[in-house]
């Protein structure tokens, strides 16, 4: 997925559609934004200048379906703690779970959740840098007559357990049994976010980023492509493009002091 | 020394359960004491019940600080609980005898607090049902899933050496089946030690280990040797530095409660002298890791030290934890003047576990509560009301067993003769 934050005008259309493809309900107080479930979240932030040179941004941050690790010999690093030794896939939520509710899908790249094997231990929440996976604290208040408009493709989920963004796998489960009955492969618009397609400006793109032929893979070789925390080597597979340098630093941190130090020992102080 | 209480009618009489030759306060005063264990035990009740009827909405914790007070609370007493495996170690494989006195404590202290522990964790888990997930669905990749199977491993060994201590009771080891039983175990309790250290040293590791393989939480996050982060072999040291320390500490506050004297001042110096040597390698390991961690990896994660402390959770807690609960405990057990004072003694120890407690505090709670987003916000986190009732089951529960188990069992062998003098 390729976000392009100059695009993004902060709407919230993702996220709305986000809720109901995935039958992400509405608590009570909604307010309480650090125990809601947002599986798309839209941040909000600034240059940190004051009119009337403020600047904003927004960056809607979906799961990041990180790979982490480098693909290709699996198993050389049993509790695969170090995301640099040659592994398979090794996102940072998915070794740690007890109960094997969250795998990675080494064909897709997608993070998944079984949410009706999650025990609620939130060791995979506290794993997550990104903060893009939610227990569910309550138990979600359908109104009245409402469950008979949730999607049948996906299970809502019960009080207890972890949810988070699947990248609409029940879309791709749908475009690759069409596929299959047409004897044909999966296309690049066949399988499409619903993210993706709410979004009003486009600047949600969506497709494979190993496949020549989509436009994501020609988009991430751009040179205001970024990615989140990259110093983590988290690997993750959602970028996002800006041609604001204060929107791409603001992606991940830097030794400001130390920066500082080297300057300062360089000359280049004062 | 008569007191106010043994001048009042008598209501009922359990002394034929008392351990032979030593001296118990009246049932009814007992009774008055256990008030205390079971008011806590009520107030977990209530806790445990509203957490499992409403759900975990009834804490404070959130998606940023997913683990709490009960996290905390359980790599504390299990590090605390370490006395159990390590004294075992000490005294059936390398063949300390010397600690042969303490030794029943240890594993009483242990029991209490592994099976606490295991209780709370039954509550912590969104799911409580599908708790067994974890073995059924084991994940072999993941320390939680090794923490969960060893620790319910370990409480059964532990379970198995506290055995002959109850069945050494007086009245139970008149049945002849029992007291077979008991010489039986007795004879091969060298097994379910080894057992026992085998299991302990690996989810002690494994509990350090769940967060250093958070490699994607800069506070968490440490290098490793091989397969293995260096929280885990640094678990391992602190809870054997502390273990000892834990053990005797108990020890000492039970002579001072009951007035009794249970062990000699000789087997509580040799613990302190354990736990002053393991505390004073600890902390050179200690000290180079976070040394590395500051100098290597916080800045290859583009962040400095100074992005890892923030008020309420600010450098102070590094000095505490390395300075004053640290190093300053370590050194003061080293020295033999120190460990001949009971009080002084009795002040490192405290030190060391508290220094330990800290450890497993800043880990938990410091690791979760910095942003790693530069974006993100910082959230302080303090627990609800129905969180620290879950959290005194382990001293409600384990005064509860302590209590019942120093009336009625033999824990302490050298408690006869000592209060004959």
């Amino acid at each position: 997925m390729v976000i392009d934050l100059d695009k993004c005008t902060g709407c919230g259309a993702c996220s709305v559609a986000c809720m109901s493809e995935n039958n992400v309900g509405v608590l009570h107080d909604e307010t309480d934004k650090i125990r809601s479930i947002t599986w798309l979240r839209v941040y909000q932030i600034d240059n940190g200048k004051s009119f009337p040179d403020t600047e904003v941004a927004f960056i809607p941050r979906p799961c990041m379906h990180c790979q982490g690790g480098k693909a290709g010999t699996p198993g050389q690093a049993f509790f695969q703690e170090d995301p640099l030794l040659d592994s398979e896939a090794h996102p940072p939520c998915v070794s740690v779970c007890p109960a094997t509710a969250t795998d990675y899908d080494e064909e897709t790249g997608i993070v998944s959740q079984i949410p009706t094997r999650c025990i609620g231990c939130r060791y995979c929440v506290a794993a997550c840098p990104y903060h893009a996976r939610y227990f569910n604290w309550y138990d979600v208040p359908w109104p009245k007559g409402t469950p008979r408009a949730l999607s049948p493709f996906v299970s809502p989920r019960m009080r207890g357990v972890v949810e988070k963004c699947t990248f609409c796998y029940q879309r791709y489960q749908r475009a690759r049994n069409k596929a299959l009955v047409d004897g044909s492969e999966v296309g690049e618009m066949d399988y499409q976010t619903a993210c993706t397609e709410a979004c009003p400006s486009g600047a949600i793109t969506f497709g494979q980023l190993q496949n020549p032929e989509h436009k994501v893979h020609k988009l991430i070789s751009s040179e205001h492509t970024f990615r989140l925390l990259e110093k983590l080597h988290t690997d993750p597979k959602v970028y996002y493009m800006s041609k604001r340098e204060w929107v791409r630093k603001m992606a991940d941190n830097y030794v400001t002091r130390h920066k500082k130090l080297a300057q300062a020992a360089a000359g280049g102080g004062h | 020394m008569r007191r106010w209480f043994d001048d009042l009618p008598k209501y009922a009489d359990d002394s034929s359960w008392h351990p032979k030759g030593v001296k118990r306060c009246r049932p009814e005063i007992f009774l008055l004491w256990l008030g205390l264990p079971l008011t806590l035990l009520a107030y977990f009740t209530v806790g445990a019940v509203l957490c499992l009827a409403l759900g975990l909405n009834q804490t404070n914790m959130n998606d940023y600080f997913a683990f709490g007070v009960w996290i905390v609370v359980d790599l504390a007493v299990i590090a605390l609980g370490a006395g159990a495996f390590f004294t075992s170690f000490l005294n059936y494989i390398v063949g300390k005898t010397e600690l042969k006195p303490i030794v029943n404590a240890a594993v009483l202290i242990g029991f209490i607090c592994y099976v606490g522990a295991i209780l709370m964790l039954g509550i912590d888990i969104g799911q409580p049902i599908r708790g067994w997930f974890g073995f059924w669905h084991a994940n072999v990749h993941s320390m939680l899933t090794e923490v969960m199977f060893c620790i319910t491993t370990y409480a059964i060994v532990l379970t198995i050496e506290l055995l002959p201590t109850v069945l050494d009771n007086k009245r139970i080891s008149r049945v002849p089946e029992f007291g077979t039983m008991s010489h039986n175990l007795h004879t091969i309790m060298i097994v379910f030690a080894a057992a026992g250290t085998f299991l302990s040293f690996f989810h002690q590791g494994s509990l350090g280990g769940m967060f250093g393989v958070l490699y994607a939480r800069p506070f968490a996050a440490r290098g490793g040797l091989g397969i293995w982060p260096w929280t885990f072999f640094l678990f391992i040291w602190s809870a054997i530095a502390a273990g000892p320390s834990f053990t005797t500490m108990i020890v000492m506050i039970t002579e001072k409660v009951s007035g009794r004297k249970l062990t000699t001042h000789n087997v509580k110096m040799l613990m302190g002298k354990i736990s002053g040597y393991l505390l004073v390698s600890y902390m050179l390991v200690k000290s180079a890791d976070t040394a590395w961690w500051v100098w290597v990896k916080l800045p290859s994660m583009g962040l400095t030290m100074d992005d890892m402390y923030h008020n309420p959770y600010g450098y102070w807690l590094m000095w505490f934890e390395l300075g004053l609960f640290g190093w300053l405990p370590a050194l003061m057990l080293l020295q033999e003047k120190v460990r001949e004072s009971y009080g002084w003694l009795f002040l490192a120890m405290l030190m060391t576990c508290t220094g330990v407690a800290l450890n497993r505090f800043i880990f938990t709670i410091q690791s979760l509560a910095l942003p790693v987003l530069p974006f993100e916000k910082f959230y302080s986190y303090l627990p609800s009301w129905q969180e620290w009732g879950i959290a005194s089951l382990v001293l409600g529960f384990g005064l509860l067993v302590y209590m019942l188990a120093y009336r009625y069992l033999p824990v302490f062998p050298q408690e006869p003769e000592l209060n004959d003098k």
